[in-house]
């Protein structure tokens, strides 16, 4: 009996030294949170501090200035824009197609493989690469200039990754029974996909495209590496003309500059008035990429919700 | 007439075989698209650089000291750069790995999941700025306030673009870790706490080297990120090429290069425009040996359930 | 088809005693995942020095109540207990809030229904518990790993190969390592969760006879959804169903004049 007593006793002991363990670890675990949040905090705050005073409605409609307080971003904006249309158009069908073809279609053989392997490792390639590789092949080999069309292909490998895994992601979360399904009603493989598999993973597409889209919209490197200019005080040519046949592709092949290029050429100047119209450029474009983030976190948010298989 | 009806629709059949292989083509043109990637990238890099070495002697890219392409007395030695390479990442590493493994072992195995609904979303948030932003903190908040602490701290340093860079890469190592700590099955778990096991002496003695294989991949991501971010050190590290361990000092990057370079006006086929593939092609060898690395520790160390 | 006890071999029949110890007791125990009331108003002892078997059709609680043991529904949210567990002989009420879980888990082990070793060595695996209480005296882990081992009826086939990795053994032996791992830290309970369910026939034997052997020195509780099994291995058997302690008894009892019809049932297979 005092013999168990004094094992209770030392098992208590020794509980309450571990214990204090745990507690530690929390508090570490906590810490390490904190740091995130102050260091978002402080770059926010720094960044309204700075900017916020500069966000008139001028500012987004005058093109860049040698005076600070008459500059602007117009033409940076509209050139991200674009860019994010072209990106868009690569990304989105692309990654898509090889999502569907990699879940739906592949056969089990060494091509498919070496697909698989290719994806995961393009997504650890460094941007500032993708940008050479588009200064030697797009800007020079195929001619396209320093162009928002050059930028936007660019982005658009870039993102890719991206938005093939989301596709995947999305697709093997559909139950094989949905598929089984419309096989055994006599649909076609490509019947199945694009009235079944398609529409039931779009929502997790959207999420991938989303994400994609955000980091492409921030990136800055690829894009410096290709040329683009850092001063263009005009906008590309207007997709829409008075005369037949009313559509114009002549901006894709315009120069441009996009916002964190714009960003980068205030932040390197040494005048402190320019630094605020740094501010106020990242301010747009945490507020532009922060909620496309949250857009998309939403969605899948939502997605979990909704969808029980 | 049923007959009819089906004879019909087996008239059909050709033209419905075609355009589904014609579909299936479409589609793997699609994936393959990933491939052609890694070919044009393998491609240009060595076709540029190889034009470079015919001029520069590869015995010198990896011994001159300087790197000064663009003066008059041009040197190539790519150490420079290296070093300023190696010692951000350093930097940003030693910031980002204890952190990040701290969160991830935190979120998975202590918090509530009120914290980890509210932080996980958070840190995605984090890694989701633009990199430019960051660069723009560190030099004109980061910089100033080490400053305040340490006046001798130049304008231009390694350690606050490498300080802020490792704030940047701390989600990319955490989530990765999350998730693998997430993949160990739960019966691990309660064989350890039926032992008697505290919560920390069951995710650092189980659940961390149970996830070890994932946990490298996490690492290797992040070092892929701290070697190849470009924007946070051409901004605040400055891109005066600098032979040096210390990082006080302003020393330019790889990628600083690549990008000062691309901000002038050099003519395509010039050694000068020639310098930036070498160099990008440096960069890729290096992210390749970082991810052979942990391919290597992963295969080693891979615990299978 | 109707069951016939197993004789066991020289194994003193636990109802010649006259008045075995009480090592536990369940009394009045309730247990609640959310709102549904898995467990209704249990109350049995548990024996020391015995092992005592929870039968029952699967969904009854058997496992549930097993886990109540060690406290193991306090790792997930939402669970509630009421009612007691008694340990004696000092009295303490298990699930009682003040007492920590972890101190439950250190006097009580459990092995599982699936063998889960840590991705360690076959060493550290047995050496974890004791690690865990901070044991570091290399000699006394040393004496105490390849005494479990001995216990565990596997010292003779791991002895060569220590510091293998433990996923290397097959399922049997890394029941057995589990096992050993359990016994480590001299338990003063010992749980078993359906510890052959996931073996096969010739392993599923020797863990049969490790328990049997095991029972001098370790009181036993096991669940299992083997009739047959529980006839071979126990003293005491508990026939659970849709929650509630149906009937408890010795074990010859139970299977050769139960007293409650709907145990008779499941006992003879006419239960569904």
């Amino acid at each position: 009996m005092s013999e168990q007593t004094e094992r209770v006793r030392k098992i208590r002991q020794l509980i309450a030294a571990h214990k204090r363990w745990d507690l530690f670890f929390s508090m570490l675990g906590l810490m390490a949170l904190m740091v995130g949040v102050l260091t978002f905090t402080a770059l926010f705050a720094q960044m309204v501090v700075d900017g916020l005073p500069r966000l008139s409605p001028d500012f987004f409609t005058s093109f860049p200035s040698r005076k600070p307080e008459q500059a602007g971003i117009l033409s940076a904006w509209v050139g991200s824009i674009l860019v994010m249309i072209v990106t868009a158009a690569t990304a989105v069908p692309l990654g898509v197609g090889a999502g569907i073809y990699l879940e739906e279609y592949a056969p089990k053989n060494w091509v498919t493989d070496l697909i698989e392997i290719n994806v995961t490792n393009l997504a650890g390639i460094p941007s500032i690469v993708y940008g050479l590789l588009a200064l030697g092949l797009f800007v020079y080999q195929f001619g396209l200039g320093q162009s928002i069309a050059t930028a936007g292909l660019t982005l658009g490998l870039l993102i890719l990754p991206v938005v093939i895994l989301a596709t995947r992601e999305a697709i093997r979360s559909i139950p094989a029974a949905i598929r089984e399904g419309a096989y055994a009603l006599g649909a076609t493989k490509w019947q199945t996909t694009s009235h079944h598999i398609l529409p039931y993973s779009l929502p997790g597409i959207m999420t991938g495209a989303i994400i994609g889209m955000a980091r492409a919209i921030g990136e800055t490197a690829p894009v410096i590496t290709i040329g683009a200019l850092t001063f263009i005080a005009f906008l590309p040519p207007p997709p829409v003309k008075a005369e037949a046949p009313f559509v114009s592709l002549e901006w894709l092949m315009s120069p441009f500059t996009v916002m964190p290029i714009q960003m980068f050429n205030w932040t390197s100047r040494p005048e402190a008035a320019f630094h605020h119209n740094a501010a106020a450029a990242g301010l747009v474009l945490v507020v532009m990429t922060l909620s496309m983030n949250a857009i998309a976190i939403y969605i899948r948010y939502r997605l979990r919700k909704r969808i029980k298989w | 007439m049923p007959d009819t009806f089906v004879s019909d629709r087996l008239a059909r059949r050709k033209l419905r075989h075609v355009h589904e292989r014609f579909i299936e083509s479409a589609l793997f043109l699609a994936a393959s698209v990933s491939v052609l990637t890694t070919v044009g990238i393998v491609v240009i890099l060595l076709k540029e650089s190889f034009v470079f070495f015919q001029h520069v002697s590869i015995w010198n890219f990896l011994t001159d000291t300087q790197w000064t392409p663009l003066f008059s007395d041009a040197h190539y030695g790519i150490l420079p750069l290296l070093s300023g390479t190696l010692v951000s990442s350093a930097v940003a590493l030693t910031v980002a790995i204890p952190l990040g493994t701290i969160i991830a072992i935190y979120l998975s195995e202590f918090a509530p999941f009120s914290v980890r609904e509210v932080a996980k979303p958070f840190l995605e948030l984090l890694g989701g700025v633009p990199t430019i932003v960051y660069g723009y903190f560190a030099l004109l908040f980061v910089t100033p306030l080490i400053q305040k602490i340490y006046p001798e701290l130049p304008g231009f340093n390694i350690l606050s673009a490498g300080l802020v860079m490792g704030v940047m890469i701390i989600p990319y190592v955490s989530s990765v870790s999350e998730d693998a700590m997430h993949a160990v099955p739960m019966s691990l778990r309660e064989g350890s706490y039926a032992m008697g096991a505290t919560r920390f002496q069951t995710a650092i003695r189980v659940v961390t080297p149970a996830a070890f294989s994932g946990i490298t991949a996490a690492y290797i991501l992040g070092i892929s990120r701290a070697v190849g971010e470009t924007m946070i050190l051409a901004v605040a590290a400055g891109m005066q090429p600098n032979l040096t361990w210390n990082p006080l000092e302003p020393a330019a990057t790889i990628t600083a290069y690549i990008v000062q370079v691309a901000l002038g006006d050099l003519p395509h086929g010039s050694i000068g425009y020639q310098t930036i593939f070498a160099a990008g092609l440096t960069l890729a060898l290096l992210t390749l040996l970082f991810n052979l690395l942990g391919h290597v520790l992963r295969k080693r160390f891979r615990q299978a359930y | 088809m109707v069951a016939v006890p197993v004789p066991r071999a020289g194994a003193p029949d636990a109802a010649d005693k006259p008045d075995p110890t009480k090592k536990s007791e369940a009394r009045g125990l309730n247990f609640y995942y959310g709102s549904f009331q898995a467990l209704k108003n249990i109350s049995m002892p548990i024996y020391e020095k015995h092992v005592t078997a929870l039968i029952g059709p699967s969904g009854c609680g058997k496992s549930t109540f097993l886990r109540c043991f060690n406290r193991m529904h306090d790792l997930y949210p939402g669970n509630r207990y009421e009612g007691e567990i008694m340990l004696f002989p000092d009295n303490t009420n298990l699930l009682n809030p003040a007492v920590d879980p972890i101190e439950v888990r250190m006097r009580i082990s459990m092995v599982f229904q699936k063998p889960n070793p840590f991705p360690k060595s076959i060493y550290e695996n047995v050496a974890y518990g004791l690690r865990v209480r901070g044991a570091t005296k290399r000699a006394l882990i040393d004496e105490k790993v390849e005494e479990a081992l001995r216990n565990a009826a596997l010292w003779d086939e791991v002895k060569m190969r220590l510091h293998d990795l433990a996923f290397n053994l097959s399922g049997g032996q890394q029941q057995r390592l589990c096992i050993a791992r359990a016994l480590a830290t001299d338990p003063e309970i010992l749980l078993f969760d359906e510890p052959t369910s996931a073996l096969d026939p010739i392993a599923t034997a020797s863990i049969e006879q490790l328990i049997a052997d095991l029972k001098a020195r370790v009181t036993i509780l096991i669940v299992t959804h083997n009739m047959q099994q529980a006839a071979r291995v126990s003293d005491y058997t508990a026939y659970m169903y849709l929650g509630e302690l149906i009937e408890f008894d010795v074990t010859d009892t139970i299977f050769i004049k139960p007293k409650n019809k709907q145990t008779e049932d499941y006992i003879t297979g006419r239960f569904g």
